[in-house]
């Protein structure tokens, strides 16, 4: 108990004293998660509309077990994947990607994209399944039926990038595995905070989960303002 | 709120599988190296049945294990860092430190050696060419046995790497991530020679650059790597202190000693450690 009290006043003292490595690491978190998240989100909800509305699709019984399956994708099983795709002897090793930043937002969009395709799905598949029917016989195009879809059940498609970020910012396996934790270059929060847990800097460990723990509040007072603003819970 | 009905069966589940825990448990807090190498696996069962006792083995690195001894969650610690252990034991976190057994490190790094440190004598000299010729090094980062080492040789070179400096890759990760790094993106590393033989098999691109082929050969005295174990201070309490010395005496035991002496021998050609303990020594 003592340690942790000790731990935890070291931790306000080095968030307060902030130093330009932690502010490196803090930047490079929130560039890898927010682009794979960009990328998970438009490849993904797209995808996860058509399949809500579309649902006599062929291979439909397939595909949506298969994007359930992706929801619980274990992390580090998706950072061993796409550790072997980027390695000198794998099949994308020309590309360089392997420890840098560009493997690790790989690895993480690829453990976003299934949830963001599968809840966006869920929301779609929650909207009066006469809207559709009713917007098209006032003549809109198909494109124009998703996308009336989609503005209906923002709330649900705002539950995805939610779930969709909290699940990539706080992962460390496949960041780890890919990006190789290098100071300067491809430390995360994640990664800095099981490093400095094993070499017993408990406090400097403790003052990165809160700044870990911070981002995520944040970021989700950020969307649930959204949500209210659309008349959400 | 049915959801309450859980609540008693994960308790009966926790309960469950405490019941069936043995009567005395030791918590040793060692090195990823010889947990790494097979070693404690090979001789730990032993001790296990000897003593009726469950070992439980957290392998991290050198500077955690410490931790772990110093917060009194460990009842043992095996570790590689001599100067560590030795204040280790002068704080009062330790009883004694007792010598068990040494290896050696190694440089190691791509095949076609850019920097061309194959042929010099010792490690210091080709890590101060390393440093000037700017070629990628790897580097463990994570305060480990392996990691001070590191750090000793390039004061010895007279090198005080910048960690954001583009050669110089900081890691914080262990020996054999490290290790499949080097592989992967042509850098050199520092090893102990166990960890780098127990994988060299997937290491296509690297080789030995300083140290030679087995420990005979390696000419550097700095590269010596002496492991020492030590049993916490049963002041810290809810330490399981007499099993500890047991541990202690058993692993330095001239039996054990000898178990040490050729484990890794039918798979590697060479063993993996040196028993060093008094009694071997005197034997």
């Amino acid at each position: 108990m003592e340690t942790l009290g000790r731990a935890f006043g070291d931790a306000l003292q080095l968030l307060w004293n902030m130093d330009s490595d932690l502010f490196e690491i803090v930047g490079l978190t929130l560039q890898v998660t927010l682009v794979a998240l960009a990328i998970a989100l438009v490849l993904g909800i797209p995808i996860g509309a058509a399949l809500g509305l579309t649902k006599h699709l062929p291979g439909r019984a397939f595909v949506v077990p298969l994007i359930y399956t992706g929801m619980g994708l274990p992390p580090v099983t998706v950072g061993l994947f796409t550790y072997l795709f980027l390695s000198n002897q794998g099949p994308l090793g020309s590309l360089g990607w392997l420890f840098t930043p560009a493997g690790m937002i790989v690895a993480q969009t690829i453990i976003a994209f299934p949830l963001v395709v599968g809840l966006t799905m869920a929301a779609v598949q929650g909207v009066d399944p006469d809207l559709p029917i009713q917007i098209r016989a006032l003549g809109a195009t198909r494109c124009q039926v998703a996308l009336t879809t989609l503005v209906e059940s923002r709330i649900g498609v705002t539950a995805a990038v939610v779930a969709a970020y909290g699940s990539i910012i706080s992962e460390v396996g496949a960041v780890m595995l890919v990006g190789g934790n290098i100071e300067g270059e491809t430390r995360v929060l994640t990664t800095a905070i099981v490093l400095e847990t094993r070499k017993g800097n408990f406090a400097l460990a403790l003052a990165l989960g809160i700044i870990l723990l911070a981002l995520a509040f944040l970021t989700n007072l950020i969307f649930h303002r959204l949500q209210v603003r659309q008349g959400g819970p | 709120m049915r959801l309450w009905i859980f609540v008693p069966l994960a308790f009966a589940l926790i309960g469950g599988a405490c019941s069936n825990t043995p009567p005395a448990v030791l918590s040793l807090a060692t090195t990823t190296s010889t947990n790494d190498s097979g070693l404690l696996d090979a001789i730990v069962p032993d001790f296990e049945e000897q003593f009726n006792a469950s070992v439980q083995v957290v392998a991290v690195g050198t500077g955690q294990a410490i931790a772990l001894g110093e917060a009194g969650d460990a009842d043992v610690i095996l570790v590689h860092s001599r100067s560590r252990e030795d204040a280790f034991v002068e704080e009062g976190h330790g009883t004694a430190r007792y010598d068990v057994m040494y290896n050696d490190f190694i440089i190691v790094g791509p095949d076609d050696d850019p920097a061309a440190i194959v042929a010099l004598p010792t490690a210091s000299v080709g890590m101060a060419v390393i440093a000037a010729t700017e070629s990628t090094f790897a580097s463990r980062g994570d305060d480990s046995g392996t990691h001070s080492k590191e750090l000793s040789l390039w004061n010895a070179a007279g090198v005080e790497p910048d960690p954001n400096a583009p050669w110089y890759k900081s890691l914080g990760q262990g020996m054999g991530a490290t290790l499949n790094f080097a592989d992967e993106s042509g850098a050199y590393t520092l090893t102990d020679r166990g960890t780098y033989l127990s994988q060299s098999e997937a290491l296509t691109a690297l080789a030995v650059m300083v140290g030679g082929a087995s420990i005979d050969e390696n000419l550097d005295s700095a590269l010596l790597n002496p492991y020492g174990v030590i049993p916490v201070n049963p002041d810290k309490g809810d330490i399981n202190a007499e099993l500890a010395n047991s541990f202690v005496q058993w692993i330095t035991s001239v039996e054990v000693q000898g178990q040490i002496s050729i484990y890794g021998v039918d798979t590697y050609g060479q063993p993996l450690f040196y028993p060093d303990s008094e009694a071997w020594r005197t034997q």
